[in-house]
């Protein structure tokens, strides 16, 4: 049967792991490398590295950090931040990277996902979706809006519609994450989550508010997610990944376990 | 000399270094027929389209591999390198497979007794019935997880080695002698994986 992952999340600054609450305060969690082979050890059943100052900053992806994590590293590895061409996606997957992760760049030029897509194949391209409930809306869910440049920009355009164009324009996947949750700990957005995942045939990552197992249940549950992604919620030793899956499990969810 | 096929299909960047990982020395990445012809093991991985594979003939190897595999020489196909070993795929109609096995490969499908089934399969999911005294998964324990990434499938014959179940089983691994496929990746399948890998190796 196949089961709901459970993805490792690492939003790299400068070359070391951070966590933002609510895209601003930055506190630092270590190295990049060491934390994905630990995360993988713990039983993630995948493992993201975003580089959250590659977009406003202009930066390149961190190659050389990418190089080192993806060492050893034998479970699905997926790189985002500043890929905003084919040829720096190429970058990325020679370092080592087997999926990339498209946000900005995507938006600014949809044809990008099918142009790294006809070199690596669909299934290397995730499009993340930065994404914020339109709270003056009588659908605030229905009518959530899509943020880009590290959810500092509006778009205006629907969440549920780029989702839809991002899968015919052909994603592999896509990473929906709630800012109104992100960092809270309160829980995943499972009502977005739900929409988009209905509305896309492509599998659906569900990001931002992860606090307990609980609320991995409820987004896999209710929220139909495929995979579900968290950060802080591993970096300060509140649990591991095993663990974490035991208990997501005893909720009914399909897990990879033992693992 | 661990002849890994480069025909452009995705990234070849992981397999290598999984392969690599596990003590192989002499690993090269080639289109070359004669590197084929005097490896120890070959491995054909790939992700993308079925269409990617007739760059193989293209290049004049489809019978270089014939030759290789009537040798005797061990063949790990990996995805649509196990896809391929088959006669074809609906991915591609018009582009034929080597034909080893028998049946072709066709996309899942979009609901499955009112169910809907999304696709691409992706994610890890376990290796069920596998076959006793498959030298490819020796020591694995049926139930045991692997990673996919695919919306293509092969059909279930007596040389399926492992099946697994997503609207329906499917070929998971296929063995015949000295000629093997996945179609998980077992490059990015933790422990499994690497056991998959070394069981190929040691051929």
């Amino acid at each position: 049967m196949l089961t709901k992952r459970i993805i490792a999340c690492m939003d790299v600054h400068n070359g070391r792991v951070v966590k933002g609450i609510q895209f601003v305060d930055i506190v630092d969690a270590g190295d990049p490398a060491e934390l994905a082979h630990r995360h993988a050890r713990a039983g993630a059943d995948e493992i993201v590295l975003l580089d959250i100052t590659a977009t406003h900053e202009g930066r390149g992806t961190i190659l050389e950090t990418v190089k080192r994590a993806a060492a050893e590293l034998f479970v699905p590895f997926t790189v985002g931040g500043g890929v905003r061409s084919a040829e720096d996606a190429r970058a990325v997957f020679d370092a080592g990277a087997d999926k990339v992760s498209i946000n900005s760049a995507a938006i600014a030029r949809p044809e990008l996902i099918a142009e790294i897509g006809s070199s690596f194949g669909a299934q290397a391209v995730i499009v993340a979706i930065d994404a914020r409930r339109a709270q003056n809306s009588s659908d605030p869910v229905a009518q959530a809006e899509v943020y880009v440049s590290g959810g500092r920009k509006p778009t205006g355009r629907r969440v549920l519609d780029w989702a839809i164009e991002a899968e015919q324009r052909g994603a592999g996947e896509i990473l929906l994450t709630s800012m109104d949750n992100d960092g809270t700990r309160a829980g995943f957005d499972c009502e977005l989550t739900r929409l988009v995942s209905q509305a896309v045939q492509i599998p659906v990552i569900a990001s931002g508010g992860a606090g307990s197992a609980a609320h991995f249940a409820e987004v896999f549950l209710h929220g139909k997610a495929d995979a579900a992604l968290a950060a802080s919620i591993f970096h300060f030793g509140i649990t591991d990944s095993r663990q974490l899956k035991a208990e997501i499990a005893a909720a009914g969810v399909s897990m990879r376990l033992p693992c | 000399m661990i002849a890994i096929i480069d025909y452009q299909a995705g990234n070849l960047t992981s397999v290598v270094k999984a392969v690599r990982f596990l003590g192989a020395q002499n690993v090269v990445v080639t289109q070359s027929p004669q590197d084929l012809l005097h490896a120890s093991k070959i491995l054909l991985p790939g992700v993308g389209h079925f269409r990617s594979t007739e760059l193989l003939h293209t290049l004049g190897l489809t019978a270089v591999i014939r030759q290789a595999i009537t040798a005797g020489i061990p063949f790990l196909g990996i995805c649509v390198g196990l896809q391929w070993l088959y006669q074809g795929s609906t991915e591609a109609p018009e582009t034929p497979g080597l034909g080893c096995f028998a049946g072709h490969c066709e996309r899942f499908p979009a609901a499955l007794g009112g169910q809907r089934i999304k696709s691409p399969h992706v994610g890890w999911n376990s290796l069920e019935s596998i076959r006793p005294g498959s030298r490819l998964l020796s020591g694995i324990p049926s139930g045991s997880y692997v990673y996919y990434t695919h919306s293509w499938r092969a059909p279930l014959s007596a040389d399926t080695a492992a099946q697994t179940l997503y609207a329906g089983a499917f070929t998971a691994a296929v063995e015949r002698d000295n000629v093997m496929g996945v179609q998980f990746h077992p490059e990015k399948s933790a422990e499994v994986g690497l056991q998959v890998l070394k069981n190929f190796l040691a051929l």
